[in-house]
């Protein structure tokens, strides 16, 4: 009830007669541009940084693990205009990385789109990590062990075995994340700011337009809505078990 | 949605579902006995002259007040507290647009201070008005650059070069709407690098240097006490902000909130905004 009553709310509030046109104008299509940019970006990263951190994490004993975990868990709990604040001040003109990045590379991150993916990534990482590393902790080591004991290398173990093994885990916390970058909205805006075209995404859409335009809010909603129940529908049966 | 943060309507929890009917009947009658308390004693008071003799007025007061408020409303808040001991005021800080959505969407709000004019009468025209607004103070915009202008900032005429980055509130906030006719008054098309969604999110961003410029109120740069810098707007272009005031029809606790707006009105209410920057109406 308590998730099908706000999704009611939306359908009864779209302005049906005028969705096609508020739909086609530009402040929705470069908005679905950009989220749909940004939270792919995110979702990539954070598979090809929180892939090795998972692994590190599930299989490596190494001093100060606990802590690590805690780290790389605390975008989870930080409410996310915190993160976007932290952001700003490491990384961004000013900050302490931040003005060095401009000085090597001309990159500046705030008020750009490579801005909204790093906010992304911060949020959207530790879901693909947790959900990894629960599977590298809960899956069954005597394949491993037993390829190993056939002769198969490490690499050859954790390609052929390994992951596989954990691939309906990976594919879970690739959605996880890419759906929580997908929703971002405080860190975005903190850190990467507001800018139709260049850094405004979906969520941000929505936010300017409720206080000027509902029906351009209940549409953009209704997109966001319906994006994601596609994506979690062609999940099927099969990876839910894993989520 | 996971993740995606919703504006709150400034919704209270309902009681019916989680307490049984007994109590809340209770609850109720005790809710009653009390408002009917103060009402009785508020009435009384009326007749007497002037804002500062109603110290039995008492309750909860929900004042929703424009972001540029925030530093004179925080000392309004004390002084008129100081004088009202019984009365416990929260102050709903943000952008006017946002504030005026909350009370349209039905929040228990009663006394509404808004940056212009517009968003007032928004309220008005849908009956949400107790009386009349008074217009309690004025603002006026100025450049604001960080401290020690690092990117040397001369006039309005900087906002249009595309290597400075240039922040402005978002068009639908009333700092915002006046930075945008200004601008235009000055034949300026601004390259713009961010829509902020209040003035306070904006001076922050300047603040941090991570702007080069933007536009504020006069009161927000005098706010930062020095980690902003202020640059005159010519005064044939510049934009007068007007702030409104008013009680709430619907209001939960209209004996407080008239006496928060006459403070406000008052004397020592003036003199607070004047410390913080503001013109007199």
């Amino acid at each position: 009830m308590l998730f099908l009553l706000p999704l009611a709310g939306l359908l009864v509030r779209t302005p049906w007669a005028r969705l096609p046109l508020i739909l086609s104008g530009d402040v929705v299509t470069d908005a679905i541009r950009i989220s749909a940019v940004t939270s792919v970006s995110a979702a990539v990263i954070s598979l090809v940084l929180g892939l090795p951190l998972a692994w590190l994490l599930a299989r490596v004993d190494f001093p100060g693990r606990a802590l690590a975990r805690a780290v790389v868990t605390l975008p989870l709990v930080l409410p996310p205009v915190v993160g976007g604040a932290a952001l700003l001040f490491a990384l961004g003109r000013r900050g302490f990385a931040g003005a060095a990045l401009e000085h090597a590379t001309g990159l500046l991150l705030p008020f750009s789109i490579w801005g909204v993916v790093v906010a992304n990534t911060f949020v959207a990482m530790p879901f693909l990590v947790i959900t990894v590393e629960g599977a590298l902790r809960n899956m069954d080591r005597r394949y491993e062990d037993a390829a190993a004991s056939l002769g198969a290398r490490p690499w050859t173990v954790l390609l052929r075995v390994t992951l596989p093994m954990i691939a309906p885990s990976i594919v879970a916390g690739l959605v996880l994340s890419w759906a929580r970058a997908f929703g971002e909205f405080g860190a975005t805006i903190t850190f990467a700011g507001n800018l139709q075209g260049r850094t405004q995404t979906l969520p941000l859409a929505v936010f300017v337009a409720l206080e000027s335009d509902r029906d351009t809010a209940v549409a953009i909603s209704l997109v966001m809505v319906l994006v994601s129940l596609v994506v979690l529908l062609a999940l099927r049966d099969r990876w839910w078990k894993a989520l | 949605m996971p993740g995606a943060e919703s504006s709150d309507p400034g919704a209270y929890p309902g009681l019916e579902e989680s307490v049984p009917w007994r109590w809340q009947a209770g609850i109720t009658a005790l809710a009653l006995i009390v408002a009917d308390c103060g009402g009785r004693t508020a009435a009384d008071d009326r007749s007497a002259a002037g804002p500062g003799s109603q110290p039995d007025v008492g309750g909860q007061l929900l004042v929703s007040a424009a972001a540029s408020l925030t530093d004179a409303f925080a000392a309004m808040d004390s002084a008129f507290e100081a004088t009202h001991p019984k009365v416990d005021v929260a102050l709903n800080l943000g952008g006017s647009s946002s504030l005026r959505a909350q009370i349209l969407g039905g929040a228990p709000v009663d006394v509404f201070a808004s940056a212009n004019p517009s968003n007032m009468d928004r309220v008005a025209r849908a009956g949400r008005v107790s009386g009349e607004p008074h217009v309690f103070a004025r603002n006026r915009l100025q450049i604001a650059v960080p401290a020690g202008n690092p990117a040397h900032i001369h006039d309005l005429h900087d906002f249009s070069d595309p290597r400075l980055r240039i922040g402005l509130c978002a068009a639908e906030v009333p700092c915002g709407d006046f930075a945008r006719k200004a601008l235009d008054r000055a034949g300026v098309v601004p390259s713009l690098d961010t829509n902020e969604p209040d003035v306070r999110a904006l001076l922050t961003k300047i603040e941090l240097g991570e702007l080069d410029a933007g536009m504020t109120y006069v009161t927000d740069v005098v706010s930062t006490r020095g980690s902003v810098q202020g640059i005159d707007i010519p005064a044939d272009v510049n934009v007068v902000a007007e702030y409104p005031i008013a009680v709430l029809a619907g209001s939960p606790n209209p004996d407080a909130a008239h006496a928060f707006v006459a403070f406000v009105l008052s004397g020592p209410g003036q003199a607070i905004l004047a410390k913080y920057g503001f013109e007199s109406p």
